[in-house]
């Protein structure tokens, strides 16, 4: 058995800590963006990401990400149904894994990117969705589209080395451009595309209501990173750090990349560019982080977020209302880190000698996610369609669905009023 | 009685309160307001996506005057807020009926 590594225990603890950090830095960078009538639910939408998934992930999420494979697409639930058998070893002992960390440790760490994946997808459908449909499909979706997922990249399925493209390469998908990126950008999409418009868009304002709040939100993504990326490499080691350095060089390049773009094409660089430009630069490193060099990491980051910059504006030729541009951000770039990766790999990629293999494993592993997380989110969302509907009435989606759907509003106008005094508080 | 209401640029609010209590003026009611006239708006751009913003900001100064100081307030209003550019702003004067003071209840020309 290895041994405990303390230092490397702390890492995963600090890691996992700093991913969950993600999603509320996620609910701010959303919840600036839409307007000052639906912030709350914006917000509410990442947040309850949290309370489903953190339940369901320790009942059957865990099982059917690394329990025993059912057919190379998910791992069996009731395997390790409730963490039986995941956390101690039949003499009673905490079970260690390979890098020393317990692994109990690593079930929390996995558990918080499964959270952020779902709430990622909630930008496709702001201001528009009710609350508790959001609920059903987050339950829906974490189970039949995440699990599976982390299970052919990660946990010894098709996708992963040991599947049937591991003969061609290792794939690789260091933290989670394909389980993740790919994945939330495609379920963002078809969720667009399901759920409809939100009413007014292409013709009425729906600017970002508060700026500050997304550029707060950016930074506390950028800092839950470090445990997304440094974190994958599951101990406190030099690919650790690899990892570190490469995951700041490319969000910095992709922030000027964009930058440069709203400069040219728009006349000014904006700060809501810069902090979208940073999510960009995350995303398409995720995969990468781990083998790529930092100098390599300069050119993925920057054409991440160039390409990005570029794309967020298709959702008005092509007509589909992906509100906070999850696919402009996240599949986009997603799909360019997975398959960069096939260039720019120091010891597999195209230009370090190391042919087309890499490149041909990382383009089908990017297809097949694609494909998988599209036949599945379609699935849940006609379904639930069918079932009662997604969207509150139109008159609430203008009065804002704060107040329709949470009974709040978010910030206090003079004009208001106090209206009365309380009557009473309930018991 | 008068009321003249002035609605500026919001960077000449400073120069007109101070040339406002220099004349004697003991009052005013300043508020944020927003429109356009001949200056029009302007656009900002979101993430590709085009907005075009046709109110400007602006700052609206009201102040009530007895009928004979109207014209001098005017004129105060008037040169402390210039710059010469489209979008420098209207001072207009309307009769006021009656004014109370809330504190003492007073009428007319001994509230102002």
């Amino acid at each position: 058995m290895v041994e405990l590594d303390t230092g490397a225990t702390a890492w995963m603890l600090v890691s996992a800590s700093l991913v969950l950090l993600m999603t509320p830095g996620l609910a701010l960078f959303y919840g600036g963006m839409v307007r000052g009538k639906s912030v709350l639910n914006m917000m509410m939408m990442s947040f309850s990401a949290i309370a489903v998934v953190g339940v369901i992930y320790v009942l059957w999420g865990w099982s059917m990400s690394y329990g025993s494979d059912v057919g190379g697409i998910f791992g069996n639930p009731f395997d390790q149904f409730g963490l039986s058998g995941a956390i101690y070893d039949s003499a009673g002992n905490f079970l260690i894994d390979d890098y020393g960390v317990p692994g109990i440790v690593g079930v929390g760490f996995q558990a918080t990117f499964a959270v952020i994946t779902v709430a990622l997808i909630s930008g496709a459908i702001a201001d528009r969705v009710k609350f508790g449909t959001w609920l059903v499909f987050v339950a829906l979706w974490v189970t039949l589209g995440y699990f599976p997922m982390a299970h052919m990249v990660w946990g010894g399925g098709l996708l992963s080395g040991d599947g049937p493209f591991g003969s061609i390469a290792t794939p690789i998908d260091f933290a989670g451009g394909t389980v993740v990126h790919i994945n939330a950008g495609v379920a963002g999409l078809v969720l667009a595309l399901v759920v409809g418009k939100r009413k007014g868009f292409g013709t009425e304002p729906m600017r970002p209501h508060n700026l500050p709040l997304v550029m707060l939100g950016a930074a506390l993504l950028w800092f839950g990173w470090f445990g997304f990326n440094a974190g994958s490499a599951f101990t406190a080691d030099g690919n650790a750090g690899l990892a570190w350095v490469n995951t700041t060089v490319a969000t910095s390049a992709a922030m000027l990349g964009w930058l440069l773009v709203e400069r040219l094409r728009d006349g000014h660089a904006t700060s809501l560019g810069a902090a979208s430009g940073v999510v960009a630069g995350l995303v398409a490193i995720t995969p990468a982080a781990g083998s790529v060099s930092p100098i390599g990491a300069i050119p993925l980051g920057a054409i991440a977020g160039v390409l990005s910059a570029l794309a967020v504006g298709l959702k008005y030729k092509l007509g589909y209302d992906d509100s906070l541009d999850v696919v402009g951000v996240h599949l986009v770039s997603g799909l360019w880190g997975t398959v960069a990766i096939g260039f720019l790999a120091t010891e597999t990629g195209l230009f370090y000698g190391g042919g087309a293999a890499q490149l041909a494993v990382q383009v089908i592993i990017a297809v097949v996610a694609v494909i998988f997380s599209g036949v599945v989110t379609a699935v849940i969302a006609l379904a639930i369609k069918a079932a009662g509907g997604w969207r509150v009435t139109p008159e609430n989606e203008v009065a804002g669905i704060d107040l329709a759907v949470h009974g709040e509003t978010a910030y206090e106008t003079i004009t208001q009023g106090s209206g009365s005094v309380i009557r009473e508080v309930r018991a | 009685m008068k009321l003249v209401t002035g609605v500026i640029q919001p960077h000449r609010l400073d120069d007109v309160k101070s040339a406002l209590e220099a004349a004697g003026v003991r009052g005013m009611t300043v508020s944020e307001a927003s429109g356009y006239g001949r200056q029009k708006g302007h656009t900002e751009v979101y993430r590709g996506a085009e907005y075009t913003v046709d109110l400007v900001p602006k700052v609206r100064v009201e102040v009530l005057v007895d009928d004979e100081d109207a014209k001098a307030v005017v004129d105060v209003v008037v040169s402390a807020a210039q710059t010469g550019k489209i979008g420098d702003g209207k001072v207009w004067v309307v009769p006021v009926d009656d004014v109370a003071r809330v504190r003492t209840g007073e009428h007319g020309v001994s509230a102002l």
